[in-house]
């Protein structure tokens, strides 16, 4: 199960709606929560339906359309998307007014738009698109979850051209909340410290990208995605590195085939040791890169990575701002993203150039 | 791609029953489980019958055998007393013997938890070991639990689609093991009830005041329920030589593209979802004995729902039921409840009534059926799930 990434929109922290600019203008934060730039929703959506979504919609219809465009396909043969907390903001929104009201004067909007599937199937409305649709929900593997449904899609029903995204939002509230909970830390941290810090938690984030996921070859593809893995859990470190190995030798590849590993490097004191020691051990050869700073941590942040590692095969070139180290590499032909939300999801997407 | 899929064991749990047995025992009495709501504190709770689980979340804890104290939330506990039923049932001990997977569905997740605590969650002068509610919330967070307690790690997710949440499920676990990812996996969904969806539905008005009635010209709504059904879905080889309840041999899945809530009145997505089926399948219409029908009892999704069935069946539509006038309308666990109703359907030959049917629809041609029969072999059984946001999916399940 092999497809070429046809077509990309991303909504997220970084100037990214112009999906073709591959972080040539880096915006820098100094906080704890990074919020996305978001695009004029009104190139996107009518003004009074924009109004009554919530951001997580909206940046998801944004995204999603990028990609089509960016693509070329009017209507996909699928959209499966992956989000850990769907339209949250929607949810809290139905919820206070429940609790605030003793369950009276209620109104049904936000009620309507909080399920987790909403992004799906707004997007299936926008394009009165009657094909399959798909929403994950898997907290860390949520994304990869709606990326292997992809893939399988592909390979197993005649679709050509399906939709695949990830998005998530963050809110005040779910800020201060998980913040309680000990995900965040406490003081904040300027993008380019993220990755040096030794305190506990980490920069929260959000965002929404898409791709398109064919089987067709072209010329305009990104790159090639190879496989995608899902690890729950694992026992140690050592079981991550197994299960990594094994991935590449399905595709009679070795971790000195990978020139390029994009790592989730998160600046939680917690769950960074082990791409640390990857980097140190199975990839000691390959050219580092990392993307959290950028994007902040969230659960599908992964969309992010997938975004930054289509663009290095694409475009042949790493932005020094996400540049671990040197480029030990001329030609970028493999990336490899692994990535750990809280350290009991691990996921790996292995990618190749066209 | 034409490796058959295996269903080696059921399990359930719903307003009519803790178990399979008591499923059976509810339906061939034709006894309903909507009534009175006695676990959740709402304004509404005179107003409107609910189909609920009858026993407490420490009452759940203590049949699951687990510690007083666990912070579990009810979803969880409903789905581990049903996907553990399922396991047993399919006499899975080894988890490690052959690739095991779960697939769950849930609507809302941990939320009836996360709306008693969530004004103290962000008061940050309240504390309590209720905090670590905040990390259940998440809809994944059910089928961890579960994965956790019955020992599985291969491959793990959740899917949320509303209505259609838990059908969906069945349909990927399927595509799982034809695909080879995995060898076996229990799939379906939890849902418990919460003032949040209660309170949703109200303000949508398409509650039902009195036991809900699908296909009926006077219906008024739907009656809402909780509860988890799972199937356990093996490849051959995993089956080995076990009793092979059923096959699953047909999915499908679309999108109505019409309405963010609501059916198109003539059913595309659900015609297409069925089409689908059929086409996975190989069966034609004829071949189905019983639909077990999505049927809510809305206005809007049985005429729907009646309407893409009478273009499928044409003037032949098959004996059909909706059994959500027996256990409520359970959200994302109403597709793994009814797999395994209609699991049961083809193992005793059995069609469910449809309860509280006494005007017939003027739209449609068809009359759901009205009394338990057993007098007819029943071999191939369709079940129809719709959600929010137009998604539609249709399973068909055949005798083995």
């Amino acid at each position: 199960m092999e497809a070429f990434i046809k077509g990309i929109g991303i909504v997220s922290p970084q100037k990214t709606f112009n999906t073709h600019d591959f972080l040539s203008d880096v915006v820098e934060y100094n906080t704890n929560s990074l919020r996305c730039i978001e695009p004029v929703y009104t190139e996107f959506l009518n003004p009074i339906l924009a109004r009554r979504m919530g951001r997580t919609v909206k940046m998801g219809i944004a995204a999603s359309s990028i990609c089509l465009k960016d693509a070329g396909v009017e209507i996909p043969d699928a959209i499966i998307t992956g989000t850990a907390l769907g339209c949250h903001e929607d949810t809290e929104k139905f919820l206070l007014s429940i609790l605030d009201n003793q369950e009276q004067f209620l109104t049904p909007t936000s009620f309507m738009q909080s399920t987790h599937n909403t992004v799906s199937s707004q997007i299936a409305l926008q394009l009165k698109c009657m094909n399959y649709n798909f929403t994950y929900v898997h907290k860390g593997f949520s994304f990869e979850s709606a990326v292997l449904d992809g893939l399988m899609t592909l390979a197993d029903t005649d679709a050509k051209n399906v939709l695949v995204g990830g998005h998530d939002e963050m809110t005040d509230r779910h800020f201060n909340i998980t913040k309680r909970a000990g995900f965040w830390k406490d003081e904040n941290t300027p993008t380019i410290e993220i990755i040096n810090s030794k305190t506990k938690g980490s920069v929260s984030g959000e965002g929404a990208a898409f791709f398109v996921l064919s089987n067709e070859e072209s010329e305009k593809n990104y790159a090639k995605l190879l496989s995608v893995k899902m690890i729950f859990n694992p026992e140690s470190e050592k079981e991550v590195e197994t299960k990594i190995i094994e991935l590449l030798k399905e595709k009679n590849m070795t971790p000195a085939d990978v020139d390029c590993v994009m790592y989730g490097i998160s600046g939680d004191v917690r769950f960074d040791d082990i791409y640390y020691n990857l980097k140190n051990s199975l990839f000691n050869e390959s050219t580092s890169v990392y993307f959290k700073h950028l994007s902040g941590e969230f659960q599908t942040s992964s969309c992010f990575a997938l975004w930054e590692a289509a663009m290095i095969l694409k475009t042949q070139t790493i932005p020094p701002c996400i540049l671990i180290g040197e480029n030990k590499k001329k030609q970028i032909k493999n990336v490899l993203i692994y990535n750990t939300y809280m350290n009991t999801y691990h996921t790996v997407s292995l990618l190749s150039q066209c | 791609m034409n490796q058959k899929i295996y269903i080696t064991g059921i399990g359930i749990i719903s307003a009519i029953g803790d178990n399979v047995a008591e499923t059976l025992d509810a339906v061939a009495k034709g006894k309903s489980g909507i009534g009175e709501l006695d676990n959740i504190t709402t304004r509404h709770r005179n107003e409107i019958p609910i189909g609920e689980v009858k026993h407490t979340n420490p009452e759940l804890i203590k049949i699951l055998g687990l510690p007083e104290d666990a912070k579990i939330t009810r979803t969880s506990l409903l789905g581990m007393v049903a996907a553990k039923e399922a396991m047993v049932w399919a006499g899975i001990k080894d988890t490690k013997e052959f690739r095991t997977g779960i697939i769950s569905a849930t609507s809302v997740g941990g939320m009836s938890m996360t709306e008693n605590y969530f004004q103290d969650f962000l008061n940050p002068e309240k504390s309590g070991d209720w905090l670590k509610y905040i990390e259940t919330h998440d809809c994944g967070d059910s089928t961890e639990v579960i994965a956790n307690y019955l020992g599985i790690k291969d491959h793990i997710s959740t899917i949320s689609t509303a209505c259609s949440s838990s059908a969906n499920s069945i349909m990927l676990g399927a595509r799982l093991i034809k695909n080879g990812l995995v060898d076996r996996v229990i799939v379906g969904g939890t849902d418990s009830l919460s003032k949040f969806t209660i309170n949703g539905f109200m303000t949508l008005m398409i509650l039902d005041r009195e036991q809900c009635k699908p296909f009926d010209a006077e219906r008024k709504g739907l009656n809402l329920g909780e509860g988890a059904g799972y199937v356990v879905l093996e490849s051959e080889q995993a089956a080995g030589g076990k009793e092979i309840l059923c096959e699953l041999t047909g999915y499908g899945n679309s999108n109505d593209a019409y309405h963010q809530t609501a059916s198109s009145p003539t059913g595309e997505g659900a015609y297409l979802a069925m089409q689908k089926a059929f086409q996975v399948s190989g069966l034609k219409p004829a071949d189905i004995d019983y639909i077990n029908a999505h049927g809510t009892g809305t206005e809007v999704n049985d005429m729907s729902e009646g309407t893409a069935i009478e273009r499928i069946f044409g003037n032949n539509v098959p004996r059909i039921s909706s059994t959500k006038a027996f256990t409520g309308h359970t959200l994302g666990a109403c597709g793994g409840i009814e797999a395994v109703l209609s699991v049961l359907a083809i193992k005793y030959n059995m069609v469910y009534p449809s309860l509280n049917h006494s005007n017939q629809m003027s739209e449609l041609k068809f009359t759901p059926t009205k009394v338990l029969t057993t007098d007819k072999p029943i071999n191939n059984v369709l079940s129809n799930s719709f959600g929010f946001g137009g998604n539609s999916a249709a399973l068909i399940f055949s005798r083995h």
